[in-house]
């Protein structure tokens, strides 16, 4: 009996392909979809489900431009922008990364690979001329570090940021409204005129994971 | 956590678990082959090349075991890490299993590494800084948390202070490095770029070289002088000691002493006139020249150590 069923499955391909979907399916309804209806991974709340929305804030005009740079740049191929909850990451790093911090980040940067050190926390850790001296030159303020020098970065932007603004309006669902307004994407050329590729750079990072930092 | 925004996706998620457990132990109890002990094998039935058959055999006996075992592991896993929903989970609610083992492990490391850093919380910093093995907890600390931007050496670099060479901002004495730890520092230098002319600002940067004895345009510096002295004195000092110089009161503003050849961002006179056009940091909020708090991140026995260590820096002090 069993064996003819098996035999009637594995004759026709149409019905095992039917029926090896509907299993492989069985993962992902489980995994994926339940989280699309969870607080924690959907709103800007912290590890206990505190609200953390009046800290996560969308990308200013500048700060967007800097995350273009990061992309364009590929800093993910060697730069993690999540902290686990282990405490050797967290005793270097601070707090360990929550969903809700990235609920403005499309698409975000979490990275799967650290060459140089996590970036998830590095908001205020360090000065401006630090970084701007650390992506010119790299070996100027970290002797031994293999991190490759960004002379090129102290250049004038040209990104047309409010396009970025519109798209992501369409992408982002944080629970809230639209993350940016008319008057937002209409001042953005105003917002960005005149600075460099660093400083855009270096305004992003400085507002990294400031929502849970322990470093004031 | 589960924190779904309605018991819906809690049943959803505990239901569609349980079906794929029930089911893959009905599969295989559908499909099983039965065979009594002494009776002749199965066949499957079909025959390849004319004369090629394939036996129907049960299982193993040590597959079937293993195969169970893993249903039995699954349903273990599941209540400990809620895949059953808060309902059966044997973790707290909010607080799943990878949470929870996080809280554990800082807890139990937090106990064992904590009394070292705590050991010497009673220490005076003075004392402490004669302590071998403390130093040697405290150098480790800086090269995590310190050296970054002070240099492994401590020696720091340009707009990062030498912490070796008895030259400070805010005082030197262990309190003091203590509170610049704890709270952070901000040199707060004001932008003169709308104040003052760019002549007036070269004659300023040209009698700040002389200061120190450095080779300047004295033509100008002699002009700077009274620049200096109607916008720079009330910060660095009349002699343009810095602020240190005009009692403890002054330390917090941390403006460095202009006549001791200690230069946090060089001599040239470019750097000078840079620095008093652009200013160093335009206050709360800026990022520029400072120095972030550390309190909450290393917490109070860690900068107690490190305060120590970095005064130990300090060789020949005076």
């Amino acid at each position: 009996m069993a064996q003819s069923k098996h035999d009637a499955i594995e004759r026709n391909v149409f019905l095992l392909i039917v029926l090896a979907l509907l299993a492989v399916s069985v993962g992902g309804l489980v995994e994926i979809v339940p989280l699309f209806f969870q607080k924690s991974t959907t709103e800007a709340v912290d590890d206990k489900g505190n609200s953390i929305a009046d800290k996560v804030k969308p990308y200013d005009a500048l700060r967007l431009a800097g995350r273009y740079v990061y992309i364009r740049e590929g800093c993910y191929n060697c730069h993690s922008q999540m902290i686990r909850p282990f405490r050797a990451e967290t005793e270097r790093y601070g707090h360990f990364s929550v969903a809700g911090e990235f609920v403005y980040d499309h698409p975000f940067q979490w990275g799967s690979k650290r060459t140089g050190p996590d970036l998830a926390r590095i908001g205020g850790r360090r000065d401006n001329e630090w970084h701007r001296k650390h992506l010119l030159d790299p070996r100027a303020v970290v002797p031994g570090s293999n991190m490759p020098a960004f002379p090129w970065l102290d250049r004038p932007l040209s990104v047309s940021i409010g396009d970025h603004m519109k798209a992501l309006n369409m992408v982002i669902n944080a629970g809230v409204a639209k993350p940016y307004s008319e008057s937002d994407i209409a001042g953005a050329p105003a917002a960005i005129a005149g600075k460099t590729e660093l400083d855009a750079l270096i305004a992003y990072l400085q507002g990294l994971g400031l929502a849970l930092s322990n470093v004031q | 956590m589960a924190d779904f925004i309605s018991s819906f996706w809690d049943l959803y998620v505990a239901g569609l678990t349980t079906f794929g457990l029930l089911l893959c132990i009905v599969l295989m109890v559908a499909n099983m082959t039965k065979q009594k002990p002494g009776a002749s094998p199965q066949m499957q039935g079909h025959v390849w090349d004319e004369t090629l058959r394939e036996y129907n055999n049960p299982l193993p006996r040590w597959w079937l075991i293993l195969f169970v075992g893993t249903v039995v592991f699954s349903i273990v896993y599941l209540v400990i890490y809620p895949g059953f929903g808060n309902r059966l989970s044997t973790t707290p609610e909010n607080d799943a299993g990878l949470r929870k083992e996080y809280a554990d492990e800082v807890k139990k490391a937090n106990e064992e590494v904590g009394k070292k850093f705590a050991a010497y919380k009673g220490t005076p910093l003075l004392a402490l800084a004669g302590n071998k093995e403390a130093m040697e907890t405290g150098q480790r600390l800086f090269l995590t948390y310190c050296a970054q931007c002070h240099a492994s050496s401590g020696k720091g670099s340009k707009g990062y202070p030498n912490l070796t060479d008895n030259d400070w901002l805010y005082g030197g004495d262990p309190d003091t490095i203590k509170t610049s730890i704890t709270e952070g520092r901000a040199g707060v230098m004001t932008p003169f770029a709308g104040t003052l002319s760019a002549e007036q600002i070269e004659d300023a940067a040209n009698y700040v070289l002389t200061l120190s004895g450095l080779d300047a345009d004295n033509a100008s510096a002699a002009r700077g002088k009274d620049v200096f002295a109607a916008n720079c004195t009330v910060c660095h000092g009349a002699d343009g000691k810095g602020a240190l110089s005009m009692g403890a009161a002054f330390g917090a503003l941390g403006a460095p002493d202009l006549t001791d050849g200690v230069w946090l961002y060089g001599n040239s006179l470019e750097a000078i006139k840079d620095g008093i056009t652009k200013g160093r940091n335009s206050g709360p909020g800026s990022f520029e020249n400072r120095m972030p708090a550390w309190k909450e991140f290393l917490g109070e026995d860690k900068i107690h150590i490190l305060a120590a260590y970095v005064y130990s820096l300090n060789k020949d002090r005076k």
